[in-house]
């Protein structure tokens, strides 16, 4: 998985909140969200949009009706009262800001105390990927391919980066001073 | 083919006998003609010594550096500032920029002293403000520019002679992070013309620019990594919740 430090979100909330305006068809709400994030999202399928939809609406939190006059079975979307209550729900509640798990410290906690692995080249090699991640991420922020709303998002996720690869140096720095 | 720097085993040790502390130990670099390369590490751990042995600012207590082929350790002083001038440019933390001079007379000032003719100087020097987005303040003091805008200044006095190769030290290192991103760019830019470049930085968003990033330990070179040209990027949104 090359992009973790992306927040990894359900489309269920997306749709719902972009129905929470009106009523829509399913390729309104492809269309929106591709002209928001642009090339950073990989593209949707018809038919992982309608899936998702029609799992939304077999639990009550959408509701359709067939489109007059449109033989090829297009429906229009909207919200229900719970699925209004839930997303407003979803957009009040503040997102978790600690990242209490990391998946490399746990790794390098472990490896490095029944000898699995040289810690100073675990670390190395975490570095090798952060450092390779920030060039995949600023590579997209030079190129003028997407709109501001991916912009700000790649930034948020160099800042990320950054702290990571800062955080590498300090347990380094611990490290060091632990075996010295 | 030759590359266009290499530095040999080299040292440099500061004070003498018991006293003496070795800043850097048996340091091997090469670039190539077209390279990006950063050098990274912590404070002290030679860096910025190993750009003023490879700048001929300070010369090596042993080893050698060559450039394009030949040997320029060992070149008398008058030799290494006329090298300096004419073949390499030079870019800071704090700009360095002359403050009794405007921007465009400070970029000129490389252009005269490598014998350029006033005229051609300035012609050149308007161009290459312009090519870094501040011809509109080519005659402005550096005191009335931001610290961004004073590093694109000297980032265009560095490049004004199209030098072999730009050294810098922290070139984003007095920058906030709009601003650095913005230096950052044009380094980039600079780069994808052909410029070679070596920047020694703690900026890790600079050093992921870099072909190579080449880290450093207590006067040793302990990593070097090449990068892969960068991989694309897709959120991970769950196409399709259970």
């Amino acid at each position: 998985m090359d992009s973790e430090y992306l927040f990894s979100l359900s489309m269920r909330e997306v749709f719902m909140a972009l129905l929470s305006g009106g009523s829509g068809h399913g390729y309104e709400l492809k269309q929106t969200i591709q002209q928001e994030f642009g090339t950073l999202l990989p593209e949707l399928n018809s038919g992982q949009i309608y899936s998702t939809l029609s799992r939304l609406e077999r639990d009550g939190l959408v509701e359709s009706e067939p489109v007059p006059d449109d033989n090829r079975g297009k429906r229009v979307y909207r919200l229900t009262g719970r699925g209004r209550k839930l997303i407003e729900r979803w957009v009040e509640a503040p997102v978790p800001g600690a990242r209490l798990k990391d998946e490399f410290f746990v790794k390098f906690v472990v490896a490095t105390s029944v000898g699995l692995a040289d810690p100073a080249e675990l670390i190395e090699r975490q570095r090798d990927e952060y450092l390779q991640s920030l060039r995949d991420l600023d590579a997209r922020i030079s190129s003028a391919e997407h709109g501001p709303t991916a912009e700000l998002l790649v930034e948020g996720a160099v800042l990320h980066l950054k702290a990571d690869l800062e955080w590498l140096d300090l347990i380094e720095q611990r490290m060091g001073r632990r075996s010295a | 083919m030759t590359a266009l720097l290499e530095a040999r085993g080299l040292s440099r040790t500061y004070g003498e006998g018991e006293a003496a502390v070795a800043a850097l130990h048996d340091v091997d670099l090469t670039i190539e003609r077209g390279e990006f390369v950063a050098v990274m590490g912590p404070s002290g751990c030679g860096k910025s010594t190993l750009l003023n042995l490879l700048a001929g600012l300070d010369r090596p207590s042993a080893g050698e550096v060559w450039l394009d082929g030949a040997r320029v350790d060992r070149l008398s002083e008058t030799a290494l500032a006329r090298l300096r001038r004419r073949r390499l440019g030079f870019v800071f933390q704090f700009f360095n920029l002359l403050p009794t001079m405007t921007a465009a007379e400070n970029v000129e000032l490389p252009l005269l002293l490598a014998g350029r003719r006033r005229r051609a100087a300035r012609r050149t020097a308007r161009r290459v403000l312009a090519d870094l987005g501040i011809a509109d303040k080519a005659d402005a003091a550096p005191r009335e520019l931001s610290g961004g805008q004073q590093q694109r200044v000297a980032l265009a006095r560095a490049l004004a002679n199209q030098p072999d190769l730009v050294l810098g030290d922290e070139p984003t290192g007095s920058l906030d992070s709009a601003a650095a991103g913005e230096v950052l760019g044009l380094l980039r830019a600079a780069h994808a013309r052909g410029q070679t470049l070596l920047l020694a930085t703690h900026d890790a968003r600079v050093a992921a620019a870099a072909d190579r990033v080449v880290t450093m330990r207590d006067g040793e070179v302990t990593r070097e990594r090449t990068l892969a040209p960068s991989r694309p990027v897709t959120l991970p949104f769950d196409p399709d919740p259970a």
